[in-house]
C-alpha cells in the first residue's frame, strides 16, 4: 500500500489526552513464562531391558548391554541390550515360525482387529508414550504429544482398515503377503516410524522383526507391553535392539523376506549393496536436502511459518525438512528480516516443558556432525545468523542457525546437516527455482509458497520430489503416501500404495528395488 | 500524530480497484498458528502478570438498550475498584458506554485513571449519513469521553468503495479532536482473513489510533486467528513507518484462560514493549470476574465460586 | 422371592432423542408396545438429519471411521441383550465385525472411488466423492440387526446422514441399536430410527423433497410406487445387499464431483 496513507516514520507519540490521567504503570521489557513441565511420573523404567521376541523379554546371548540416555540431561536412562547374530536368527526364526503356524491364514478381518486395538491402546496410553518419548530422544512433549503420538495411532487405525480389503487395494492381482519382514528404523520419529513400519506389515499379513534406533530403543520397548495388552500372538511382532552391527546381521539373515529401511544414504546404498543379487524385497526412505520454494506472492507471514516450520520442527531431525531456502530475489529482504525476528520467538530448552519448541540435539555424534558442516558454512563464506538463546549447560544444544549468501556449491547446500540449519538462496524466475530446487541427489520433498494455484500446480509437476508441500510444510498422514525420488530412496509409506511392499503378487515379483 | 488530509467528495481513491489484491493471508496456516500459541502454557508467576494485565487493558462495557444512568454507575464503580476485598488488584483501562451514559460515566470516573470510551458512528450498524455520525462523534467528545468506537461502513467496504470508508474515517478523526479513535471493523461480517488484513491497513491509513475487532453485537466476533491477522498488520506498519497503532479484541471473550492467550498473541507477534493498555486493549464484561477468581485461585490454591465477586 | 423387574418403553430415535411418536400412538410387536411413527416424526427426523449432517459430513473421514469403529464397541458391550432380541450370537458378531469393517473404509473410499485423471492439455483434474446428503432406508424386514446394520453402514461412512424405517415384525433390535449409537460418539441426528408400519411411513419418506437417496433394499415387493414417488426430486433409488458387504455398498451413496485447474506459472 503506497503513500503517505500509512503515516511518515517518528517516534512513538503518547497520546496527549491520556496525559493528564491513565494507567502508568512500567511496561515490562520481557515476560518470562514460568516453567511449565510435564510430570515425568506416568513413565516406569525398568533398569534393563532384554529384546521382545516371541512374546516375551528376553536376554541377549550375546550378554552385552549398553546405556541408553536423555540427551537434555545427559543422564542414564536404562541398560539396552546389544543384540548379537545369534539374538537375530532367533527373532526371524521365531516370526518365520509366526508367519507359518497361522498369522498370514488367520481371517484378515482378525489381523483388522488386531491392529485396531493396538491403535486404541495407543491412544489410551498416549501421554504415557509422549513423555518416553521426549525424555529418551530430546524432541518438545508439545510435539510429541500433538503430533508423533496421533499419528502413531492415526496409522494403525489406517492400515488396520486396509487388512481385510486387499482385493480392493490390488484388484486381480491376488495379492499375498511377503513373509518375514526386518525393519530398521531411526532416531528422529522413534515410534512413529515404528508405527509406519509396522502397521502396513501386519495389515499385509506379514510378521515382522524390527530393529530400533540405537539412541531411541525405549518407546519401542514399551510398545511391546502394549503388544501383551493387546493379546497379539507371540512372534508376530519382535523388537530386537542393538546398533548398527545389530541391523547389518538383520539385513544379511537369509530367512528375512523383505527389508525396510529408513535412515541415511550411506547406510541405504550399503544395504542395497549387501542384497544385490538376492531375492529380498527392499525399500529404503533416506535423506533429503528440500528446497521451500518462496514466491513474491506468497501469502508473508504464513510463509514465514512455514519457513520455521519446514526446518526447525523436531530440531530439524527430518528428513524431509525445508533445509533449502529459496526465496524469489523481489521479496527477499522483508522474508529475511521476517524471518529473524521470529527466530527470537523460538524457545529452546527442556524437551519436557510444554513451552518449548525446539528440543535438544539427539546425540553427541549428530551435535558434532552438525557443528562440523555450520563451521564449514562460515568458512566458506556464508553470512551466519542466531538469535540470542540461553542454552542449558547439560545436554546436547544447538541454536536455530540462519545461512545468507549461499552459494549451491558449498557444503550447508549439498549435504544433509540433519538440525536446526537452513541455508537461503535466491531465485528470479520460476524456471530457475525449478533448477536450482532440482539440482541435488536428493528427492524427497519439496515446498511452494505462492498465492496463485496455477503455479503450484506447474511447479509440483516439475519438483523431481516424492513429497511436494505447497502453502504447507512438514504435514503427514497415514492415507498420504510418502517417499522418494533418486537418492532419497524408492517405494512409499502410507496410503494404498504403502501397502505394496509388503506384499507380492500373482505371478510377479513383490516391489522395490 | 499523523494525520492523512481529508479528502474532496467523490474522490476516488487511486488504489480503490486494487486493494482486493492487498495482502493474501493463508486462512488454515493462520488459524493453525493461533492455535499454536493458544497452547502455550502460562502458569504461576507469568499467569499473575498477565491477569492483572489483562484487568489493566479492560475495556468495561455496557452497550444494551435498556442501560441506564444506574446501571453505568455501578459498572463505573466496578471499573475503578474490580475487587473491593483486595486493594491491590488494578482498575479497568476504560468503561464504554452509548453516547446517552457518556455525561455519567464521566461524572463517576472524574479524578480516577478509569478513562471514558463512547461508541459512536451509528453504532452498530454504521447505516447512517456520514454528517450525522460526524455530529455524533462531536457530541461525544464535548461530553467528555476519552476515546471514541467508531464502526466503518461495512457495506460499503463489501461493495468495494474503499474511499468511502476511508474518508468516513477521516473526518471522524477529525472530530474526535484529542480523544483517541478505535475503528471497528466488525470482522465477523467481513468474510475473509484478506478482508481483515485490508481493512486493518485501511483504517491505519485514514488515521486510527486503534483498530479493534467487532462491535459483540454479532453472534461472530473476536477470534485469536482474526486477532493475530490484525497485530500482524500493524506490525508491518510498525516495520516500515514507526508508527504503534494499538490492537482491542471484542466480543466473546469471556474467561480468564481466552485473555491470557490473546496477551500470548500479542507478545509473540509485537514484543513485550506492546504489554501496555495504550496499544492493546480487551473489550469485556463477563470476563472480569472470571479473571478475578483466577486470581484468587492463584492466590489461594482453590477453585472459587462466582457468589464471593460482586456483579458490580 | 422373585424380583419385580422395571419394563422398558420403546421409543422413536431423533436428533440423538428418545421421544414417543408425536401422535402418541403405539403398535404391538414382538410383544411389546412399540412406538407408532407419524408422517410428522417422519418429517422431525429428516430435519433433524439435515442439520445434522453437514457437521457429519464435514469432520475427516479419519474422524467418522473412529467413531464407527466406536459404534462397533459399544454392540459389543452389549453382545447378550443383542443376541436375545436377534437370531442370535452368531448374527450380532456379523454385525459388529460388519460395523468394523466399514469404520475401516472410512479414509479409503477416496482413494478407491475417485481419481487423478490425465485429460488433454494444461489442466490438473481430479475427481473427489462426496456424501449425497440425507439417506432414507427401508431396513430388510430380517435379518433385524444384521440388516439394519447392513443398509446402515454403507450411507454413514461416506458422510451422509440418515432416516431409517425399522423392520416392522422385529423392531425392537433396532431400538437397542438406537441405543448403542446414542452413547457412542455419533453425533445427534446422523442416525434416526422410526419404528411403526412400514405400508404408512415408507410413501411418506419416498416422496419427501429434501431427501437425496432411498435404499429400498428391505422391500422385498414391487416398489415402483416408492420410485415413482423418489422421482418428484430426483432421488437416487439404491437397493444393495441385506446381509452382506463391499466398498461398492458405500459408494451408492456418494456423489463424484470433478476438478479442472489450469497448470502455469
Amino acid at each position: 500500500m503506497g503513500g503517505g496513507g500509512l503515516g511518515p516514520p517518528g517516534p512513538a507519540e503518547p497520546m496527549s489526552k491520556l496525559d493528564r490521567r491513565g494507567d502508568r504503570a512500567p511496561i515490562p521489557s520481557a515476560w518470562e513464562y514460568a516453567p511449565a513441565p510435564e510430570s515425568r511420573e506416568i513413565v516406569a523404567l525398568e533398569e534393563r531391558y532384554g529384546s521382545f521376541v516371541n512374546g516375551e523379554f528376553v536376554e541377549p546371548r550375546s550378554g552385552e548391554y549398553y546405556t541408553t540416555i536423555d540427551p537434555a540431561r545427559e543422564e542414564p536412562l536404562a541398560e539396552i541390550a546389544q543384540s548379537g547374530p545369534e539374538d537375530v536368527a532367533l527373532a526371524v526364526d521365531v516370526a518365520r515360525a509366526a508367519f507359518e503356524n497361522g498369522w498370514s491364514s488367520r481371517p484378515a478381518s482378525e489381523r483388522s482387529k488386531y491392529l485396531f486395538r493396538i491403535a486404541r491402546l495407543l491412544q489410551e496410553r498416549s501421554r504415557e508414550f509422549a513423555v518416553l518419548e521426549s525424555l529418551n530422544g530430546g524432541k518438545p512433549i508439545r510435539e510429541s504429544r500433538d503430533v508423533d503420538l496421533p499419528l502413531a495411532a492415526a496409522h494403525f487405525f489406517y492400515y488396520a482398515g486396509w487388512a481385510d480389503k486387499l482385493e480392493y487395494a490390488f484388484p486381480n492381482r491376488r495379492p499375498r503377503p511377503l513373509g518375514v519382514a526386518g525393519q530398521i528404523i531411526p532416531w528422529n520419529f522413534p515410534l512413529l516410524m515404528l508405527a509406519w513400519k509396522i502397521a502396513p506389515a501386519l495389515a499385509a499379513g506379514n510378521t515382522v522383526v524390527l530393529k530400533p534406533a540405537e539412541t531411541t530403543p525405549l518407546t519401542a520397548l514399551l510398545f511391546c507391553d502394549l503388544l501383551r495388552q493387546a493379546d497379539l500372538p507371540p512372534g508376530v511382532v519382535n523388537i530386537i535392539t542393538g546398533d548398527g552391527r545389530t541391523g547389518a546381521a538383520l539385513v544379511k539373515h537369509p530367512g528375512v523376506d523383505k527389508i525396510a529401511f529408513t535412515g541415511s544414504t550411506e547406510v541405504g546404498k550399503a544395504i542395497k549393496r549387501e542384497l544385490a543379487g538376492t531375492r529380498k524385497s527392499l525399500t529404503l526412505e533416506l535423506g533429503g536436502k528440500a528446497a521451500n520454494v518462496i514466491f513474491d506472492d506468497a501469502a508473508l507471514d504464513q510463509a514465514v511459518e512455514g519457513i520455521v516450520n519446514g526446518i526447525y520442527f523436531n530440531q530439524g531431525h527430518v528428513c524431509c525438512a525445508g533445509s533449502r531456502l529459496l526465496v524469489q530475489e523481489s521479496i527477499y529482504e522483508p522474508v529475511i528480516e521476517k524471518l529473524k525476528r521470529r527466530l527470537t520467538t523460538l524457545r529452546i530448552g527442556d524437551p519436557l516443558d510444554k513451552n518449548t519448541d525446539v528440543g535438544a540435539i539427539n546425540s553427541r555424534q549428530q551435535l558434532d556432525k552438525i557443528t562440523e558442516l555450520v563451521d564449514s558454512g562460515k568458512e566458506e563464506g556464508a553470512e551466519i545468523y542466531q538469535p540470542p538463546c540461553r542454552l542449558p549447560e547439560r545436554g546436547y544444544w544447538f541454536a536455530p542457525t540462519v545461512f545468507t549468501n549461499v552459494a549451491q556449491s558449498y557444503r550447508i547446500a549439498q549435504e544433509e546437516i540433519f538440525g536446526p540449519v537452513l541455508s537461503v538462496l535466491t531465485f528470479r524466475t520460476p524456471d530457475e527455482a525449478v533448477e536450482k530446487a532440482n539440482n541435488t541427489p536428493y528427492g524427497l520433498s519439496a515446498g511452494v509458497w505462492t498465492e496463485k494455484g496455477s503455479r503450484i500446480l506447474w511447479m509440483a509437476e516439475r519438483l523431481r520430489a516424492g513429497v511436494v508441500w505447497a502453502n504447507t510444510y512438514n504435514r503427514f498422514d497415514p492415507a498420504s503416501p510418502f517417499g522418494g525420488f533418486k537418492e532419497s530412496g524408492f517405494g512409499r509409506e502410507g496410503g494404498r500404495h504403502g501397502l505394496e511392499p509388503y506384499l507380492g503378487f500373482d505371478g510377479a515379483e513383490a516391489s522395490g528395488g | 500524530m499523523a494525520q492523512a488530509p481529508a479528502l474532496p467528495a467523490g474522490f476516488e481513491l487511486p488504489l480503490e480497484p486494487r486493494l482486493p489484491r492487498i495482502g493474501s493471508v493463508d486462512q488454515v496456516a493462520v488459524e493453525e498458528r493461533a492455535a499454536t500459541l493458544a497452547k502455550r502454557s502460562i502458569k504461576r508467576e507469568a499467569k499473575v502478570f498477565a491477569l492483572e494485565l489483562a484487568i489493566r487493558m479492560t475495556d468495561l462495557t455496557t452497550l444494551e438498550g435498556a442501560d441506564t444512568r444506574g446501571k453505568v454507575a455501578a459498572l463505573s464503580s466496578k471499573a475503578i475498584r474490580p475487587d473491593p476485598s483486595d486493594p491491590n488488584i488494578p482498575s479497568v483501562a476504560a468503561v464504554c458506554v452509548y453516547p446517552n451514559l457518556v455525561e455519567t460515566a464521566v461524572e463517576r470516573l472524574r479524578g480516577t485513571t478509569v478513562r471514558v470510551a463512547s461508541v459512536a458512528t451509528a453504532f452498530p450498524s454504521g447505516q447512517s449519513a456520514l454528517d450525522i455520525k460526524v455530529a455524533e462523534t462531536r457530541d461525544v467528545v464535548e461530553l467528555g469521553a476519552d476515546e471514541v468506537d467508531m464502526v466503518i461502513d461495512r457495506g460499503a467496504f463489501l461493495a468495494g468503495r474503499y474511499a468511502k470508508v476511508y474518508d468516513e474515517i477521516v473526518r471522524v478523526k477529525e472530530a474526535c479532536g484529542e480523544a483517541h479513535l478505535k475503528v471497528i471493523l466488525e470482522t465477523g461480517e467481513l468474510g475473509t482473513y484478506d478482508n481483515v488484513r485490508r481493512a486493518s491497513l485501511l483504517a491505519i491509513a485514514a488515521g486510527a489510533d486503534f483498530v479493534k475487532t467487532s462491535t459483540g453485537k454479532i453472534p461472530s466476533a473476536a477470534t485469536l486467528p482474526v486477532t493475530l491477522v490484525m497485530l500482524e498488520a500493524v506490525r508491518d506498519v510498525y516495520e516500515e513507518t514507526g508508527r504503534r497503532v494499538g490492537v482491542k479484541a471484542a466480543g466473546g471473550i469471556r474467561t480468564a484462560k481466552q485473555a491470557v492467550q490473546y496477551l500470548v498473541l500479542l507478545h509473540e507477534t509485537l514484543g513485550a514493549e506492546w504489554l501496555t493498555p495504550d496499544l492493546f486493549r480487551l473489550g469485556a464484561s463477563s470476563l472480569l470476574n472470571d479473571i478475578l477468581m483466577q486470581l484468587r485461585k492463584e492466590k489461594t490454591g482453590r477453585y472459587q465460586s462466582p457468589d464471593y465477586f460482586t456483579l458490580d | 422371592m422373585t424380583r419385580l423387574p422395571v419394563k422398558k418403553t420403546y421409543k422413536l430415535f431423533i436428533g440423538g432423542e428418545f421421544p414417543r411418536s408425536e401422535s402418541g400412538r403405539t403398535y404391538l410387536a414382538e410383544d411389546q408396545n412399540v412406538a407408532r411413527a407419524s408422517r410428522k416424526d417422519v418429517r422431525d427426523a429428516v430435519r433433524a438429519a439435515r442439520q445434522a449432517q453437514p457437521k457429519w459430513g464435514g469432520m475427516t473421514a479419519y474422524n467418522r471411521g473412529q467413531v464407527l469403529y466406536r459404534v462397533a464397541e459399544m454392540i459389543e458391550a452389549r453382545r447378550d441383550e443383542f443376541a436375545d432380541l436377534s437370531t442370535g450370537a452368531e448374527e450380532v458378531e456379523r454385525a459388529i465385525d460388519r460395523f468394523v469393517w466399514y469404520a475401516g473404509w472410512a479414509d479409503k473410499l477416496a482413494q478407491v472411488v475417485g481419481s487423478s485423471n490425465p485429460v488433454s492439455g494444461p489442466y490438473f483434474n481430479f475427481t473427489v466423492p462426496e456424501p449425497t446428503g440425507v439417506v432414507g432406508i427401508l431396513a430388510p424386514a430380517e435379518p433385524p440387526l444384521a440388516g439394519l446394520v447392513s443398509r446402515l453402514a454403507p450411507p454413514l461412512v461416506g458422510g451422509n446422514a440418515v432416516v431409517a424405517v425399522a423392520s416392522e415384525a422385529h423392531p425392537l433390535a433396532a431400538i437397542e441399536l438406537a441405543e448403542a449409537l446414542a452413547t457412542s460418539d455419533v453425533p445427534g441426528g446422523v442416525v434416526n430410527i422410526l419404528t411403526g408400519h412400514r405400508a404408512e411411513l415408507a410413501p411418506v419418506l419416498a416422496g419427501h423433497m429434501d431427501v437425496n437417496a432411498l435404499d429400498v433394499t428391505g422391500e422385498d415387493g414391487d416398489v415402483a410406487e416408492l420410485e415413482r414417488l423418489a422421482a418428484e426430486n430426483v432421488k437416487r433409488v439404491v437397493r444393495g445387499n441385506r446381509d452382506g458387504q463391499s466398498a461398492w455398498e458405500a459408494a451408492a451413496f456418494l456423489e463424484l464431483k470433478t476438478v479442472w485447474h489450469p497448470i502455469g506459472v
